[in-house]
């Protein structure tokens, strides 16, 4: 039998991407045309010049991709498409209950964010041309990354709402750094843990068959954990401060390969939240709204979880109709409730669809990091994706009661400008690193690979 | 590194699943349970956004009905006829919830019963706004406005039946209500409104034709121990029986005496007709003892004693003590001690004495019908026991109608109508003036109405009052406004 070899050339996906973006951008459309009919029985004002401002910012963000990323991932830009519209339909939606009208709504502010962040990652992926460049950067990502994590803690600048201080406010600004601090602290992590990770990995003792690692190598993890607390204590947000640290435990243990890492932070981040919740009554009441959201202590601490709850019961399989629901009752529709807000106008099946669409966006970035071939590009999309897995978790279990409710922005979908801001930046670094993974390999010879590249194979690990 | 990478998203995979979960189990397994919520104020929202059916008369003239309303309440609840049915159709009110019809068929006026799937789908397939359906009700105008003149400033309860299908004509309990001030989209309004009514001694909430406030029957059960000294055949309607003044009764110092203190015939003997006819308690007493205990529950269990009807008000049941000696006996065979009744139950009585014995389901809504008055359920009148043979109802009939000619049931004679009837003066014991009662029926050979009336406290008699004076007229109303001659 003769075996042939055959050529797969590699295929950038990009007329996929714009087919899909397209999608995304009609789905969109539709929901808002859908909004307004219920709610006014009219098609929306400025429905061409939005429509054709949102298709002139992606499909330029698009054009970008083919010019200076072509073998980017195809889905990663319609997924947040999707998502971000679907949060602006919503936050439009709820503008029109609260009698806010296109232009001072919350909507047309939500949609300049949009605006800018697209141009912003665009931005970062026409100059950042190589991940590997953020290597650079290790130490000031860190000093950036831990001065915007405790920023709010300042006197003057960082706010209080409702209980956590993980807002700053700037004259009529307000900003949440943590999402920020999220992208500096994971270029921190994936860069110094790939310059670490064979002392971290390697050296211990084995004990009870896990090889624990040496007192003195326990340093990282234990600064990690101290500023998860810090966040916990001092910013009064669980979200945050898990999300800080299941991301760094995350990476560790991606890092090292070790399984000890993770049940050292698990142990680490229990004991530390055990404490928190004997010694501090806010984390008791997060705690009390959680198990019971409708006894009678519960509503006067805060009916928002039960009414969240209640709202999503309203929706029940189908929703009730974009526009048809009654979204408003719940506190927070359109930021933290954002999720419930869905959930009762689109129904099971549709947060079935926005969970999916996550999940895809994740399960990208997490295949991003099986293809990319640098350790440090592994460990940044590995921590990029797991960070928004985690967020969405984090958050949209706070509403369905999985956690304790935190102050945690649904990714894409909250209103909030950093948040977006950050997101779309992800996207960008993702897009950045997914195009070095599907890219072939340049042989010596110049001639390209001839390697499958759909999957592309494990790169062992090492750079 | 792709290892640890394959194995964290299993994780992310459980998270997500767990999310997936999550949100089943609140849309969808406890979706039913959260919207039932009774604090749940997008259900409230929803109930006031579909027009509500109506509650009507049989003329199709509206007792109940849904306005347009401006507002976040699409639609405001009205009782056109202020309070005179407010016990039938109860109120509905956004800060109280639902009574009376308004709660019990709450279902079929919002719209949601399963009943009404085909009528939901239909709407949904013309594109009609849905709407709830209305009930046509059994009640005679007529009859429900004089039963509420008679009664007046007293307190007390008339219930009127149709003997031959079971439809309540009449339900009455006073003090009334006007709904009108629960319903009001102003809850400040409506909260006063609530508090006054519950701050009120007198209860005007409570239902006193079915429930709530049980009494005890005083004369009027001596019907219920005829028929069942009858049906066993303790005696016939002419069987001397012992009356004296006062009737000594065993294990007790405490006698049974008679309302006038004196024998109920010549010889301190007298017959069962005539017993009835003043309504003598000692023969009454001596009847008890000598039918029994047990045959006394069974009879009255035939006429509907102990039934948790729904008509469909949920109907509070009549009872009779299950543990009785001797004089308890005596005493609960003139209807006194704890026999306790609803004035539903004592139309009941006479109702099926009425119907040659056949005791009919009592009801209230004759049929279901759609916003264009399309039927979408016809009541059928249902038996619900045969409380007397025929001969023995037919032998009652003779001696209640006997009781209304010449007996203490005068008040209620309507001329060139045989009317059956029979007065109740209910001692309370507790230093009050008595219950006055009256159970009535006619026209005694082809019945159309059956009626009790009680007055409470003695009314405006006070220590005077005695059933057929002060309950008889009221009766007698009652009847005439049904009775088509």
């Amino acid at each position: 039998m003769i075996t042939t070899v055959e050529t797969i050339t590699p295929r950038t996906r990009r007329n996929v991407e714009l087919v899909l973006c397209l999608f995304a951008m009609a789905i969109v459309l539709g929901a808002w045309v859908n909004v307004d009919l219920a709610l006014k029985g009219v098609l929306p004002a400025g429905l061409a010049t939005v429509a054709i401002g949102l298709l002139v910012l992606v499909v330029g963000f698009h054009l970008v991709l083919r010019w200076r990323a072509s073998f980017a991932d195809p889905l990663l830009l319609p997924v947040a498409t999707l998502l971000n519209g679907m949060g602006l339909v919503m936050i439009h939606r709820l503008d029109l209950a609260g009698g806010r009208d296109s232009l001072s709504g919350n909507a047309f502010r939500q949609l300049q964010w949009t605006g800018l962040s697209l141009v912003v990652a665009a931005a970062v992926l026409w100059l950042l041309r190589d991940h590997r460049l953020l290597q650079r950067y290790t130490y000031t990502a860190m000093a950036a990354g831990l001065a915007l994590l405790l920023l709010p803690l300042l006197p003057g600048l960082g706010k209080e709402v409702y209980g956590s201080r993980i807002w700053i406010g700037l004259g009529n600004y307000s900003f949440q750094p943590g999402e920020i601090a999220k992208i500096a602290l994971t270029v921190f992590f994936a860069a110094y843990l790939v310059q670490t990770r064979d002392v971290l990995s390697l050296a211990g003792r084995k004990f009870v068959g896990l090889t624990l690692p040496r007192v003195r190598d326990l340093g990282p993890i234990i600064a990690a954990w101290l500023v998860s607390l810090a966040v916990l204590v001092f910013e009064r947000d669980l979200g945050s401060s898990l999300l800080f640290f299941g991301l760094f435990v995350a990476m560790l243990y991606v890092a090292t390969e070790r399984i000890s890492w993770i049940a050292i932070g698990l142990s680490l981040f229990a004991a530390g939240t055990y404490v928190a919740y004997l010694l501090f009554p806010h984390v008791q009441r997060r705690v009390m709204l959680w198990l019971d959201p409708f006894s009678k202590e519960s509503i006067e601490q805060s009916d928002q979880l039960a009414k969240g709850l209640m709202g999503m019961a309203s929706g029940g399989l189908f929703g009730t109709g974009l526009g048809q629901g009654r979204p408003w009752i719940t506190s927070f529709p359109d930021s933290d409730f954002i999720f419930p807000s869905l959930g009762e106008e689109i129904g099971l099946f549709g947060v079935f669809a926005l969970l999916v669409l996550y999940g895809l966006f994740v399960e990208r970035g997490l295949r991003t990091a099986l293809g990319v071939r640098d350790g440090f590009g592994k460990l940044l999309a590995i921590g990029l994706s797991f960070s928004v897995a985690l967020q969405v978790f984090v958050v949209i279990g706070g509403v369905t009661r999985i956690i304790p409710l935190t102050g945690l922005t649904t990714p894409f979908m909250s209103l909030g400008g950093s948040a977006l801001l950050a997101n779309w930046t992800i996207v960008a670094l993702l897009l950045r690193i997914s195009d070095q993974a599907r890219r072939p390999v340049p042989e010596p010879d110049g001639i390209p690979a001839r390697l499958p590249l759909r999957d592309p194979a494990p790169a062992g690990g090492m750079p | 590194m792709n290892l640890p990478i394959i194995r964290l998203s299993r994780v992310v995979t459980a998270l997500f699943a767990a999310l997936l979960i999550a949100t089943t189990v609140i849309q969808f397994a406890q979706a039913p349970s959260l919207r039932a919520r009774p604090d749940n104020r997008r259900t409230l929202l929803d109930n006031y956004s579909r027009a509500r059916g109506a509650i009507l008369l049989p003329g199709d003239q509206a007792i109940a009905s849904s306005k347009a309303s401006a507002g976040e309440l699409a639609y405001l609840r009205s009782y056109p006829q202020g309070p005179l049915y407010s016990h039938v159709t109860g109120y509905y009110s956004f800060v109280y919830g639902a009574a009376g019809l308004e709660a019990a068929s709450d279902d079929l006026l919002s719209g949601s019963s399963d009943a009404l799937f085909y009528k939901r789908v239909s709407d949904l397939l013309s594109g009609k706004q849905a709407t709830g359906a209305s009930l046509q009700l059994t009640l005679n105008p007529k009859a429900q406005a004089a039963a509420s003149k008679g009664l007046g400033n007293q307190r007390g309860a008339v219930v009127a039946i149709n003997p031959k299908t079971g439809a309540i004509l009449a339900m009455v309990s006073h003090p009334e209500y006007d709904p009108n001030a629960l319903a009001t989209h102003d809850s400040n309004d409506a909260v006063a409104a609530m508090n006054a009514l519950n701050a009120d001694p007198t209860r005007p909430l409570v239902n006193r034709a079915i429930a709530g406030h049980l009494y005890p029957p005083g004369s009027v059960f001596k019907i219920v121990t005829a028929a069942a000294a009858l049906s066993n055949q303790t005696v016939t309607e002419a069987t001397q029986i012992p009356a004296p003044a006062r009737m000594d009764l065993p294990q007790t110092s405490v006698p049974l005496p008679n309302y006038d203190k004196a024998p109920c015939g010549p010889g301190e003997q007298t017959t069962l007709q005539h017993a009835l006819e003043i309504s003598c308690n000692t023969a009454f007493g001596w009847l008890g003892l000598k039918v029994g205990a047990d045959p006394l529950r069974a009879q009255a269990a035939k006429f509907g004693f102990g039934e948790s009807l729904r008509v469909p008000l949920r109907v509070t049941p009549s009872s009779v003590p299950a543990e009785l000696n001797p004089p308890q006996l005596a005493q609960s065979a003139i209807g006194q001690y704890e026999v306790r009744v609803t004035p539903l139950q004592v139309a009941m009585v006479s109702a099926a004495i009425a119907n040659r014995g056949v005791l009919m389901t009592p009801y209230l809504v004759e049929r279901v019908v759609g916003a264009n008055l399309d039927i979408l359920d016809q009541h059928t009148p249902q038996q619900l026991s045969q409380a007397v043979s025929p001969e023995v109802a037919a032998t009652l009939t003779r001696m209640l109608v006997s009781t209304v000619d010449t007996g203490t049931g005068k008040p209620a004679r309507i001329s060139g109508v045989a009317v059956a009837g029979k007065t109740g003066t209910a001692e309370q014991g507790n230093g009050l003036p008595p219950h006055a009662w009256f159970t009535a029926f006619a026209p005694a050979d082809d019945p159309q109405v059956a009626v009790a009336v009680v007055v409470e406290d003695g009314g405006n008699m006070g220590e005077e009052a005695a059933g057929g004076r002060l309950a008889g007229p009221i009766a007698k109303a009652v009847m005439e406004a049904v009775i088509t001659r």
